[in-house]
This record gives structure tokens, sequence and C-alpha cells, in this order.
């Protein structure tokens, strides 16, 4: 049988959290030391039947109490501003990195790359770059878990949720769902397989996609209609979307808003919410007709709308 | 009519004692009360918040005259609650009792219009459910839910509140309360001005959102 | 017949109560169902949290027999799912929650003020019958095919896609919960307006303080659980789009909402046992409890902050970073009030005349593994550490090591050293030592590999696991074994003891404190006049080597 200690360490993350991780461990078995190393010398000294000296001094109490209080706070006070750190590292997303989106569903991971690559329950990705996670939930709550790269993000279902590492080796590292999520919650696990950029490369090619998510993207925008009214010369006053992601949308209530990925998943599932200034609410509802993969594929052909103006349709 | 001599529980040492037990129970009481409601106002608050514009417009199909004469209904039985629990300070009975009924009888009157009002929502097809109207914006039918659970639970209340006081003018027919003992009524006022406050706070987030009148 | 001031070597005769009036002398069904006496009250309790505990234990035996190999080859994957959503549900609402309060807390606590019982002895019963009633539906649930959201009701999959018996075990946890309400109420008024005379607020048992702290938690958080749990059940039953995202609910409000109260419920589950601590640690040490009043304070801070930090639950789980540096701080805050606690046991220690029976060893076995399960709650207040440790088998461990080698540890401790005063009889005292020894070591091999497993990466509520785990995970239920073991065995002696245990005199274990000045078993009223009280607790007599023969 297998007797494992430590976890690998495949992250930059990993790094630091670790660090953290045994400084605590020290600090807890020096504490549980000059807490029980006392105790059980008072325990052996002072029992009932050994007879020493058990006359008591006055003790300046409050200065004693006050004492192993501010200690520990000052020592809880350093680890809260350190873990802190880290933490708001891991939490500011690097603003390049390789995209990957990722759908959890009961009980799967369905992984897609830029270039249409599809995977399910397990990701590739390149060692040493930035490689940054789109999350979404096709139902219930699950959680991304790379206890390799130690991270962790909880997947909810109508938000998305991101999550970054940088691999510093290459190897296969487990994926787990950490969030209990029905019946075969602990089927739902995988595999990250690092690699090398070039067997990465080679690795994209060869899945032969076919179209990217933008492509699949746009077949879909075409499909449902959506260019019917956003697109090309139409009746229906329905605003534009080129160049419009990650541009500011004022909306009809005065507030404005950043046409981010979250806008465009709204925009198409309720799109009562959230009415652009100066048009009509007459947009209905995809709700029901699209799944998680899916409004990844129509945001990333989104995204890839500059400010030129796209071909004619055929 | 025989004086009151109140029973000393066995568990007390003495009557003032047990009307410091009785006094500091029933606030207890009435802060878990406070959470309780609290909860429901929280999830309020929230969706409130986030969906501003469907909250408005569904709070407009709320009847703003029903809701504003429960108010002055509710406020009413309380000036009458405080009246009977003077008057049982001050042993004056016949009073007491009136006071007690009138306070019925106006709790009664905020059940029958809340009544009226549920009977109207139904008939406007505002209840949630398969035949929901108001559909154009995503959450009023959230709205009607918080409407009916928070009013729900607030009638639920009344009710008690109604069961309360009766109980206390039966007490009254048969005994003399007076500035030595008058516990019940003085216990059963803290809780019918607890169920009058929480309405003051359903008005006017039910009733009064963006009303312009 | 006035002050308490006996000197606690002396053999004193009661001067309370005759032996012939005990509480324990009516037999009938109706004496027991429609008793108002505190004490029978507690004794209610008791065999109800017994019950529902052996049913949990049950579950977690199951589930780490299923855990003994990686594959999933014992149960199928939904009952596993329905064993420890069962496993949780009973233990938190049914043993643990009321445990100490509703047992010892019933018992005790009147006697220890003076008092001839609680404040409003009929709600008394009420709270028991809402528990029983509780209890009920629960167990209807689970008789119908048991529910399998865990114990936490995440939505949306309890609200929307589970296909398992929600409702009804809301329900029951719903109504067990008004059941906890009244008993946290009845505590505060009976500590506010009947203690005796001369007992003021600092010269109160540091028990009272501890029971007087999670009352107020019982108090102010149980009613939002109550609305928690009915929205929830009410989204399930017609829908109506408050946690739902697919209609613009929010999911992450309903984990708001619930650990806003389960967060203090910890607390709850925690605060009793160290009031116990602090009785058996004076007393078997025959000292003066060190730095008093801080400890008494560090109960109420304990109950404060406990409020303040709920969102330490969902550092991954989607609020913002400014949240997660707020929740983490407080979450640090209040580890201080808790060590001020273990110091000040220590100390208590120190110059003490110790003496090692069941009661002490529990305790002493507490103030560790509370330590050392709280030492791992600074690595869970760490934001960074816990995106790792998270939904894992560390966390699994850390409220173990709280609740179990804490909590019930804690119940262990008091209901050994108040089992004389309950039943009249003494417990076999080295068969008592020996179970606590075999709990002690059970538990450690228990739930120490479960931290390893947790830093490892295996998730929690796995049915099914990789292989490298195995190894941690057949040290787990090997303890786990044992540590049934060392449950059973004071179901047994308890039992005996009752026919065949030594008479327990007034005050075996020559303890302050008002309720051993009662006869053991007391009698129905405690006390046939108030006590004055002229003195602090603990007030052990100083100690020269020459009194340890009478000490």
């Amino acid at each position: 049988m297998k007797f494992p200690i430590l976890p690998e360490q495949a992250s930059t993350t990993a790094v630091q959290v670790d660090y953290l991780f045994w400084f605590l461990t020290g600090l807890s078995a020096l504490l549980m030391l000059i807490i029980f190393g006392p105790m059980i010398y008072f325990l052996f000294k002072y029992r009932r039947l050994n007879l020493v000296d058990r006359h008591l001094p006055d003790f300046p109490t409050h200065r004693i109490e006050i004492t192993w209080s501010v200690i520990p706070l000052f020592i809880v006070l350093g680890i809260f501003v350190w873990g802190s750190s880290v933490f708001y590292s891991m939490a500011r997303v690097p603003s390049q990195g390789l995209e990957i989106n990722v759908v959890g569903k009961q009980w799967m991971w369905h992984i897609q790359h830029a270039e249409g690559n599809r995977e399910i329950n397990e990701l590739h990705v390149p060692v040493g770059q930035t490689v940054k996670l789109t999350l979404a939930s096709e139902d219930v709550i699950h959680s991304f878990y790379l206890p390799a790269f130690r991270i962790k993000q909880d997947v909810v279902p109508g938000r998305y949720r991101t999550e970054w590492f940088q691999a510093t080796k290459t190897g296969t590292f487990p994926l787990y769902c950490a969030e209990y999520c029905g019946t075969f919650h602990s089927g739902m696990i995988g595999r990250v397989f690092v690699m090398s950029p070039t067997a990465y490369e080679q690795w994209l090619e060869r899945g032969q996609p076919g179209d990217s998510l933008a492509q699949s993207g746009e077949r879909l925008f075409r499909e449902l209609g959506c260019s019917g009214c956003h697109m090309g010369n139409s009746t229906i006053r329905a605003p534009r979307l080129e160049g419009l992601f990650g541009k500011p949308v004022p909306l009809q209530n005065g507030t404005i808003v950043r046409a981010d990925e979250k806008y465009i998943r709204d925009s198409i599932l309720l799109p009562q919410l959230q009415i652009t200034a100066g048009y009509e609410p007459l947009m209905p509802t995809f709700q029901g007709r699209l799944s998680e993969d899916q409004l990844f594929q129509i945001i990333a052909y989104i995204k890839s709308l500059g400010a030129k103006t796209p071909q004619p349709l055929p | 009519m025989p004086e009151v001599r109140p029973a000393l529980a066995e568990q007390f040492d003495s009557l003032e004692q047990q009307h410091e037990a009785a006094t500091l129970g029933i606030w207890t009481f009435l802060a878990t009360e406070v959470l309780f409601f609290g909860g429901l106002f929280t999830a309020y608050v929230v969706y409130r918040f986030l969906y501003p514009q469907a909250f408005a417009e569904a709070s407009h199909h709320t009847n703003l005259l029903y809701g504003t004469v429960n108010t002055a209904v509710l406020l009413t039985s309380s000036l009458t609650m405080a009246l009977a629990v003077q008057a049982a300070q001050e042993g004056r009975n016949r009073a007491l009792v009136r006071c007690l009924a009138a306070t019925i009888v106006l709790g009664i009157g905020f059940l029958l219009v809340k009544g009226l009002e549920y009977r109207e929502h139904f008939a406007h097809h505002l209840v949630p459910g398969a035949q929901f109207a108001l559909t154009a914006k995503p959450k009023t039918e959230l709205f009607f839910w918080l409407y009916f659970t928070m009013t729900g639970l607030h009638g639920i209340h009344v009710l008690a509140g109604i069961g309360v006081l009766s109980v206390l003018a039966f007490m009254s027919s048969r005994l003399n309360f007076s500035s030595e003992y008058y516990t019940p009524v003085e216990m059963g006022g803290l809780y019918w001005h607890f169920v009058d406050i929480v309405w003051v706070f359903l008005y006017p987030l039910l009733y009064l959102i963006n009303r312009h009148l | 017949m006035n002050a308490t001031e006996t000197a606690p070597c002396a053999d004193v005769a009661p001067e309370y109560g005759h032996e012939s009036e005990n509480y324990l002398h009516q037999h009938t069904i109706k004496s027991w169902l429609l008793t108002t006496d505190h004490k029978r009250i507690g004794i209610l309790y008791l065999l109800s949290i017994i019950f529902f505990f052996a049913i949990a234990a049950f579950a977690a035996a199951i589930m780490r027999l299923e855990l003994l190999t990686p594959a999933g080859d014992l149960v199928h994957s939904d009952t596993y799912n329905k064993l420890f959503t069962i496993h949780g549900v009973l233990m938190v609402w049914f043993f643990l929650i009321p445990s100490i309060p509703a047992v010892l807390g019933n018992f005790v606590i009147p006697m220890m003020i003076g008092a001839r019982d609680v404040a409003f002895p009929k709600l008394n019963l009420l709270s028991w019958y809402l528990f029983m009633m509780g209890g009920a539906c629960a167990l209807y649930s689970i008789l119908v095919g048991g529910v399998d959201t865990g114990w936490t009701f995440y939505t949306p999959y309890s609200s929307t896609y589970s296909n398992s018996h929600v409702v009804s075990m809301a329900a029951g946890i719903f109504i067990a919960g008004f059941g906890s309400i009244l008993t946290g109420l009845n505590f505060i008024v009976t500590v506010h307006t009947m203690r005796a005379p001369g007992l003021t607020w600092f010269r109160l048992p540091l028990f009272i303080w501890s029971l007087y702290a999670t009352s107020l938690i019982l108090v102010l958080a149980t009613p939002i659980l109550a609305i928690t749990l009915g929205l929830m059940a009410v989204e399930r039953l017609w829908g109506i789009g408050i946690f739902n995202p697919h209609v613009g609910g929010d999911p992450v409000l309903f984990q708001h909402l619930f650990w806003f109260y389960s967060h203090p419920a910890v607390y709850i589950m925690i605060l009793p046992g160290m009031g116990v601590v602090s009785e058996v640690i004076t007393c078997f040490s025959r000292k003066q409890m060190f730095g008093y009043a801080y400890v008494a304070f560090a109960s109420l801070a304990i109950a404060f902050i406990g409020f303040l930090v709920w969102g330490h639950h969902m550092f991954v789980a989607g609020q913002s970073v400014y949240a997660g540096l707020f929740f983490s701080l407080l979450s640090f805050l209040v580890a201080i009030p808790s060590g001020i606690k273990v110091f000040n046991w220590t100390a208590t220690l120190y110059k003490g005349s110790i003496s090692f029976e069941t009661p002490m060893l529990y305790s002493l076995a507490f103030i560790g593994l509370f330590s050392l399960g709280g030492l791992t709650g600074l690595f869970l207040a760490t934001l960074s550490v816990d995106v790792h440790l998270t939904d894992t088998y560390f966390i699994v461990a850390h409220f173990h090591y709280i609740m179990v080698g804490g909590m019930v540890t804690g119940f262990m401790a008091g209901l050994h050293y108040w089992w004389p005063k309950i039943s009249g009889r003494m417990y076999p005292e080295k068969a008592g030592q020996l179970a606590a020894l075999v709990t002690f070591i059970g538990f450690n091999l228990t739930f120490f590999p479960q931290f390893v497993l947790g830093y490892l990466g295996m998730p929690r509520r796995y049915h099914a696991y990789p292989p490298e785990f195995q190894i941690y995970n057949v040290l787990s239920t090997a303890g786990a074994s044992v540590l049934g073991v060392g449950y059973l065995l004071p179901v047994i002696y308890l039992i005996w003891s009752l026919k065949h245990g030594k008479i327990a005199e007034r005050n075996p274990w020559k303890a302050t404190g008002l309720e051993w000045k009662t006869s053991s078993p007391p009698p129905v009223h405690n006390f046939e006049e108030t006590p004055v009280v002229g003195e602090g607790p603990y007030n052990y007599p100083r100690l020269d080597h020459e009194d340890l023969e009478h000490a």
C-alpha cells in the first residue's frame, strides 16, 4: 500500500501555500509543546500523593492574562497578513494567460480550449505558462480542485468563476470535484496533463478540433437567429456587438456596466434584467436552449468581434 | 369578584421574582421573533437590491388602500391594548375587558381586510404559480412569494395574538387584576405591540416602494 | 438555614432533603412523560439523545467500513450519500446541540444556583416534546428513504435536484430547533432571575457562564436556521426562485443565511464542554480557577465574535476578496478567547493537588484534543491555505477534533462527574478510566490520519477514492472501531452501576458548588429552603502538604 506524506508541488502558488502550511504546522507543534509540556509536568509534579511545596505566591494575574492574550494576538495577526497577501496574489487573476473554459455538470467536467479542442475530465496545459480557467456549472454547485497546484474554486450555477495557475513541472496531476453534487460526486475526477510548450502545441493540433471556440460560436449565433437582430440590416433595433466586449454599457436605469462574460451571459439568459439605454426590451430569453458550453462559444465569438464590420452573411 | 391572589409558582421565591422572570422571558422570546422575521427581511432586502425595478413594479400591484387601512387598524389596536394594560394595572376591570375586546375586534378586522386583499390578489392572478400574471420582469413573482410569506407569517402571529387576548379577556371575567398582579395582561400587551411593530416595517417595504402619490 | 461554608473535607450530613423523597421515587410512565421536574427532563433528554447518537454512529460505522477500500463496493453511491447526511444531521441537531445543555444543563443549573427548578418548567417539558416531534420527522424521513444533500443542504442541489426526502428532514430540524430556542430562553431567564441570595454574577460557577453564553447563541441564531430551512423547503416545494439561478435566484445567498446560524451553532457545540472542564479541573486539582473573570468573559467573547465569522466557510464559494479578508481576520480573533481558556486551565493545575478520576481524564483529554483542533482552525482561517484545505478531509478532521474530541469528551466528563448526583450511584472507577483511555487512543487513530488525507487532497463526502489514499483510510477505520468500543463501555458500566454501583454520598468528590449540598440523588425540590451564598466558587482551601490526606 502506498504511503504518501506530501502532495505534489506543481505550481507557483503551491510553493507559497506550502511555506505557509509548514510554518503553521511548526507553530502548532511549538504551541502544543508550550502548553502541554508544562501541563504534563504539573500533572506529574502536583499529583495528589506527591508531597511538594504547594504554597501559592501572589500572581500578577492581570499582567499574565494580558501577556498571553496579546502575544497570541500578534502571532495570529502576523499569520493573517502573510496568508492574506498570498491569497490576494491568488485571487488577482493575471491579465494575460492561456484561456480555457471549464463546464461542470453532474458528473463530469467539459473542458474547451480556445482553439476548439475539447476534453472530458482531462486538462492538457503547457508548463511555465499562466493558464486562466473560466468555470461554469450546468446544474448544481461543483468545485474545481487541483490539489497539486493548491487551487480550488466553487463552480456556481448562474455565474462565472475564475481560477488561474502556472504549472512548474510536467507530469500528471489529479483533478477532483470538491463540492458535494449528488450521486457520483466522487466519480467527478480526472487528470491534468502538464506538458512542454511544444508537446502542448502538438497535442492541440493532433486533437483536430475543426472549429475554434469562436467559430463554433459564430455558427450558433447564426443558427439561433441572433444575427437577425444584432447584425446586418434588421427592422428590429438591437445593440451592435462589434467591439462591444470589455466596453462600458449604459443601461436604461441610468447605471453603467462593463460588457464582460457575465454581462453577455445574463443578456442571453435573462435579457429583461439589464436593458441597454435607448433600446426596447424586445429580446427573448434563451434560457433552457443553450448549454454552458454553447454559451462559452458564443461569448468567445463576441469577444472575437473587433471594431471591424463582420463579413456579410450568405 | 374575588381579588386576584396570584399563584406563586413553586420554583419562585417571591411574586417579584416571578414577575421579573416573566418579563425577561417575554422580551427574550420577542428577540427570537425579531431574528425569525429578520431572516425573511434579509432575503427581501437582498433581492430588492438585486432587482429594484421588478420589485417596484410588483409592489405597485399591492392594494395601497387596504394596506394603509390595516396600518391604521393595527396602530389603533396598540392604543387600545396599552389602555387595557393601564386599566389592568389600575384595577378597572370593566375598562380592561372593553379595551381587550376592542383590541380583539381590531385584530379580527385586520385579518378580514387581509383576507379581502388576498382574495383580490387571487382574482388578479398575483398568486405565484402557474397562473401568475406579471411575467414581464423576472423577479416580480419572487416579490409576491416574499409578500405572501411575510404577511402570512405575520398574520399567523396576529391570530395567535387574538388567541392570547381572548384568554386574557376570559381571565379578566373571572378575576380582578390590580397593580399587585397584572402580569398576564402586561405580557400579552408586549407581544401585541411587537406584532404591530413588525407590520410597521412590512408596510413600507411591501406597499410603498417607489409609490408616488 | 444558612451559609454554604462547609469545609470540603468534612463529612457533613445531608442538610437538605430526605432520601425517601428523592426525585426518582415515582416510577409511573405518566410521572415521567408529564414531569416538569428539570432533573427528570434532563434524563428524558439523555435517553433520547443516546438513541439518536446510536443511529448516527451506526451510519458512521458503515461509512468507515466502505472507506476501507478505494472502490465504492459496500453500498451504492446514493446510500453512502444518505449515510453521511443522516450522520451529520442527527449528530449536530439531535445529539450535540442538546447534549450538555439539555441533559447536564437542565439537571445541574437550577441546583448550581440554589433554585428549585428552572424559570419555566412547563416550557421545559414542551422543549423536550418539540425535540421528540422533530426527531420523529427526522426518523420518518430516514425510514421512507433518507436525505442525500449533506447536513448543509446546499442549494440548488437540495432545493431543485435532489430526489430525496428533504422537506420532511428540514421540518424535523425546524421543529427541534424551536425546542432548543425555548431551552435557551429558559436558561437565560433562570440565571438572571433565580440565583440564590448572595450569588452574584461573579460568584457563579463557570459552567453557568458557559451555558449562559450558549443560551444567548441558541436564542439568537436558531431562528435564522428556521427561516433558512423554511425558504429552502418552499423553494423545493413551489419553485419560488429564491435560490434557483435559472430564474435569477442566488444559491450563495442560501450559504450566507445557513452559515450565519451554523457557525454560531458550533459554539453552541463547544462552550458547554468548556464549562464542564472548568468545573472538573478545579475540583480534581482542589484549586481555585486561575483568572476566573477572564474565563467568564472569554465565553461571552466567543459567543459574540462567533456571530461575525460565518464567511470563513465560503472562502472559495464566491464571496468577494474583501469579504474574505474580513472573515479571515475575525476568525483569527475568535481563537484568542479560546486560547485564554486553555492557558487558564493549565495555570489552574499549577500547585494543585491533582487526582485522575474519570472526569479529570476526560477533561484533560478535552484540553489536548480541543487545542489541536483549534490550532488546525488557524490553518483554515488563513485564506490561502484554506483554499487548498477546504472541502477536504482536513476539514472533517478539524471539526471532529473539536466536536468529538472536545464536546463529546466534555459531555463524558460531565456525565461521570455528576453521575453520583443524578443516579445516587458511583460508576466503577477503573472501568471509567479504561474507557477514557480507549476513547482517547481510538479517537486520535481515527481522526489524525484525516489531517494528512486532507493535505494530500482527498475531498470529503467521497464514496470512492483514488488508491493512494487507502493507507490513511484504513488507519482511520481501525481507529473508529477502537473508538466505538470506548463509547460502548460507559453505556454498559453506567447501566450496571444503577443496580450494582456503590451508593453515592452527598458529595463524593468533595467539590464546592451548591449542587453538592443536596443529597445524591436530590429531592424533588432540590432545596427545602433557598440557600444563601457568602463566597465565590471553587473556594478550595489553600494546600500545604499536611492537608493532603484530607483533601
